[in-house]
């Protein structure tokens, strides 16, 4: 039962990935990249991780998608006139694709987990209270730090996109 | 209480996250369009994210957790700037076609 839904899942996943690669309209293609979030939250919360799918649904489907959908419409992009790289670069993104899913593929077959048998200690260790105390005891120094980078990156993003003014 | 890694086991998560990357660093080698490549590095972000979770209930820590708490916010900044950057782009040379970068090559 769980192993169905973690294959169907899966499957979504990869193939909004492979639609948001392939799509021509710009639109579709984040269309398509907020189902394969929705996906990833949903493995979240297979792993009962509910804060982190709460986030990722937040952040990612919430805020970036937003994001570049207003700058696609704001570039006008939404049409479907992009020119295709040359044959000879799609057989080798093509190929590069194959070859290092190949090998990855192949060495994790070949690999054997540490821990043989996967034990359940029953100890509580990703709910919110937990993961607050983990949070705000132990990273207290880059969790600070994040909101500095946060804001720098603000400051950035309104620096870059204001217009030039040149002054000689 | 029952996890999930007994019934479906660390290695599937493993393949999918590989799959899942391979298939963002496609999405950058194969298109022209500077924001489709762009959310191809969200796909590799995320496929790395969901390792990081997978492993974290593997080891039954807490600390996986709160690195993908992380990655997630250099994410969102990542993104900011890298749309900002796009914009200027845009002004610039009036597309976002990747192939018409070439000002630096002389």
């Amino acid at each position: 039962m769980i192993l169905t839904l973690f294959y169907i899942l899966s499957a979504i996943t990869l193939a909004t990935a492979f639609l948001t690669i392939f799509s021509k309209n710009p639109i579709h293609s984040a269309i398509y990249l907020v189902l394969c979030f929705f996906s990833i939250a949903g493995h979240y919360l297979m792993f009962n991780a509910q804060f982190l799918a709460i986030v990722h649904v937040i952040v990612y489907s919430g805020a970036i998608m937003i994001l570049m959908l207003f700058t696609i419409m704001l570039m006008n992009l939404n049409k479907e006139d992009e020119k295709n790289k040359t044959l000879l670069s799609r057989i080798a993104a093509a190929g590069a694709f194959g070859l290092v899913a190949l090998v990855l593929i192949a060495t994790f077959i070949k690999s054997h987990a540490v821990i043989a048998r996967y034990d359940v200690s029953g100890k509580d260790y990703q709910s919110i209270k937990v993961l607050g105390q983990v949070l705000l005891n132990d990273y207290m120094v880059p969790f600070e730090f994040a909101s500095i980078l946060l804001l720098v990156s603000m400051i950035g993003a309104v620096l870059l996109s204001k217009k030039e003014h040149i002054n000689g | 209480m029952e996890n999930i890694l007994q019934e479906i086991g660390i290695d599937n998560y493993i393949y999918l996250s590989t799959l899942l990357f391979c298939v963002g660093a496609f999405g950058v080698l194969f298109r022209r369009n500077a924001i489709v490549m762009f959310m191809s590095i969200e796909i590799m972000l995320n496929a790395v994210n969901l390792l990081l979770v997978a492993f974290s209930t593997y080891h039954q820590d807490a600390a996986g957790q709160i690195f993908v708490f992380f990655s997630m916010a250099v994410a969102a900044a990542e993104v900011a700037v890298g749309l900002a950057i796009l914009v200027a782009v845009y002004r610039n040379v009036k597309g976002i076609d990747i192939d018409n970068l070439k000002n630096l090559k002389g």
